[in-house]
């Protein structure tokens, strides 16, 4: 049910701050280890949760995102125990949102129908699929809206005005603002260049805005927290995973929630 | 219900061909793509565009190519007379020149200052750094770390000619790898760069675009087998990887329904074993690199790594419009063996004193198998789309033979 989405983005403007969003994906470095960090990460100050479905291929990610993935399926993921990975989320969490990114091809292979009704189930809020742009959207839209699911969208700095009504034609949940030129993992844009784009933004849509500029620190998060309704964080928690290879799970997973506790925003 | 369609008339403004085609990229790239799109329509309304193509097809590129009648090849055969279409003596030896030609003229257009491009045996690799020499373009190729290193003499023509080679080492450090990376990099550098797409596959309008530029190959096989048989062919043959030498000879004849198209796909190991590059034949639709299209994948939806001995048809996906083709049953797609493209090399070689690409052997042993149970008076043509100097090492290894 999409009221999670909502639910959430107006208790955040009741408190008078930003939201967090982490990303990490679902099933690195494998099935146990990444359901433990997931179901510690609203404790640890997640507001939402973006989960990644692992694919072969991921064309927009950089190498951080990239070798994730490769963790991932390696270590036996596929899109059915991502379902089942926020199945057991949802045990104990009935309010947290979570939003599935990836990319389309595992979508298709599953099935649209089916995976938007599952995903439903699964107690999923809204989907990010990287590679569908609006102009391909329609045969995923009409399940996820049968289902309740929002589909959310990208603007990027190249979405110019006469595109961004198209994008967010559709749109639901939350505008997905990527602010970096490029992949994942690349250049952090400027704090400047970040306000301008969400005035932009503003001027065609009242969902709330999240904006990915691939923050890396906490000091960071505290310099824009106030620019956008949330913030993204993936590569730089994805990365803590990457150099952790050695440690035990409790280990791994008690170093992701420290570092996501050092990004958690406070009130104004 | 073949019958009925116009060819001519796909894909649609969207870039669909039936289901398959279309815009499947993120958000960022979507920008880019639609002015390359806005770029080459403008371009194809304007007369001096195709003007400036011809006249480097003929006075660069060396075309036309020959239509060649391989007269001891068909006596072997002993059935349909085997003419081949002799792209491999284009500059640069292969189809993919015309590709290049057509392409820079456009990122010339756009104001673009430098290329990037993809490539897996090299070949398109050598052509995109040739027309970047020309033009004075910066050039940066991406190639699979596997494809360097076994087509090691395309690497430095490349070099040579002033192009950057970057290594892609991801999954299987291949075509689909170097696609991959070459589209990270077009991201992240929207404003000069040029991504210059080597087959017509991809997201829209590359599949559209690269086919147009290649329809020479068919244009001018339908007036060379006039000049020397007074009738078209009966049978058209190529090989795909992508499938832009195929498209192009298929096209202009694909409104002429009594022509029967052959499409040859990498067999590998076997299509049993699962070691191939053979999509249409044992694969699925799926989404791939933008577009729609049939892919190798496994029940996840991940996509396998493709296996053939030419690296220029080691893809696990394929140029939309051909999935569409198969699917509508106008063109047929089969699948020939690393070890039968092998033998076909030694024998192409010793008959008719051309030594073709792997890639285009693929091709010519099919044409071989189905020559024999035609009647003399039937014609096919093959696409001997590249010349085969570049796969000499692969030849010898195979051989046992140390150069």
């Amino acid at each position: 049910m999409t009221e999670r989405i909502k639910n959430r983005f107006e208790a955040l403007k009741k408190e008078g701050r930003s939201g967090l969003i982490t990303f990490t994906t679902a099933g690195d470095p494998d099935f146990e280890t990444s359901l433990e960090i997931l179901k510690s990460l609203p404790k640890a100050g997640a507001d939402l949760i973006e989960l990644g479905i692992p694919f072969s291929d991921p064309i927009a990610d950089g190498k951080a995102i990239q070798e994730a993935s490769q963790r991932a399926l390696k270590a036996g993921m596929n899109v059915k125990r991502v379902l089942d990975m926020v199945s057991i989320f949802r045990e104990n969490d009935k309010e947290t949102p979570i939003i599935l990114m990836g990319y389309y091809n595992p979508v298709y292979k599953y099935g649209v129908d089916a995976f938007a009704k599952d995903a439903a189930k699964a107690g999923v809020d809204g989907l990010i699929i990287v590679d569908v742009p609006p102009e391909e959207a329609d045969e995923l839209l009409i399940p996820l809206k049968k289902n309740n699911l929002d589909m959310i969208f990208l603007a990027t700095q190249t979405t110019d005005d006469e595109r961004l009504p198209k994008v967010l034609k559709n749109a639901g949940g939350f505008i997905y603002y990527v602010s970096i030129a490029g992949i994942t993992g690349a250049a952090s844009a400027s704090e400047d260049a970040i306000k301008t784009a969400v005035k932009r933004l503003r001027k065609y849509t009242k969902l709330p805005i999240a904006v990915d500029f691939d923050i890396k620190t906490p000091k960071q998060v505290k310099a824009v927290a106030n620019l956008a309704d949330a913030i993204v964080v993936g590569s730089a928690i994805v990365k803590i995973i990457e150099d952790s290879k050695e440690l035990s799970k409790q280990e791994i997973v008690g170093k992701v929630l420290e570092f996501v506790k050092t990004l958690a925003i406070d009130k104004k | 219900m073949t019958n009925s369609i116009n060819y001519n008339s796909f894909p649609d403004k969207k870039g669909h061909f039936g289901i398959y085609g279309g815009f499947f990229v993120a958000e960022t790239l979507m920008p880019l793509i639609l002015k390359v799109a806005d770029a080459y329509e403008k371009a194809t309304k304007d007369p001096s565009f195709q003007e400036e193509i011809d006249y480097y097809f003929k006075h660069y590129v060396g075309r036309p190519s020959p239509l060649y009648f391989a007269k001891r090849l068909t006596e072997k055969c002993g059935g349909a007379k085997i003419y081949l279409k002799r792209e491999d003596l284009n500059h640069t030896g292969a189809h993919k020149i015309n590709n290049s030609i057509g392409q820079i003229l456009l990122a010339k257009r756009m104001g673009k200052k430098r290329i990037i491009a993809e490539t897996g045996a090299g070949q398109h690799g050598v052509a995109v750094a040739t027309v970047c020499a020309l033009f004075d373009m910066q050039c940066v190729i991406f190639m699979g770390a596997v494809d360097i290193e076994r087509q090691k003499p395309n690497v430095f023509r490349m070099k040579l000619l002033g192009a950057e080679v970057r290594p892609s080492k991801s999954g299987s450090a291949t075509l689909k790898d170097a696609i991959n990376d070459a589209m990270r990099d077009w991201v992240a550098n929207v404003d000069d760069t040029y991504y210059m797409f080597g087959t017509a596959a991809g997201p829209h309008p590359f599949p559209m675009m690269v086919r147009d530029f290649h329809t020479v190959i068919g244009r001018e096989v339908k007036q060379q087998i006039i000049e020397q048989e007074n009738k078209l062919p009966d049978v058209l043959v190529a090989c795909v990887g992508g499938g832009s030498n195929a498209i192009g000879l298929f096209r202009p004849f694909l409104n002429n329904k009594e022509i029967k198209m052959i499409g040859v796909e990498a067999a590998g190991k076997g299509l049993e074993t699962g070691l191939h590059s053979a999509p249409l034949n044992d694969g699925s639709a799926g989404i791939l690199h933008g577009s729609r299209t049939y892919i190798m994948q496994d029940d996840d939806g991940q996509i396998k790594n493709a296996h053939s001995i030419s690296a220029g048809l080691n893809y696990p996906g394929i140029g939309a419009e051909h999935s569409w083709l198969k699917d509508i049953e106008r063109a047929e797609y089969v699948a020939v063996k690393d070890d039968e493209a092998l033998k076909t090399f030694s024998e192409v070689t010793r008959l008719e004193g051309i030594l073709p690409a792997l890639e285009s052997c693929h091709a010519v042993s099919h044409a071989m198998k189905i020559a024999k149970n035609m009647t003399s008076d039937k014609i096919i043509v093959v696409n001997l789309s590249g010349r085969g100097d570049k796969d000499v090492d692969t030849v010898a290894k195979f051989m046992g033979v140390d150069l």
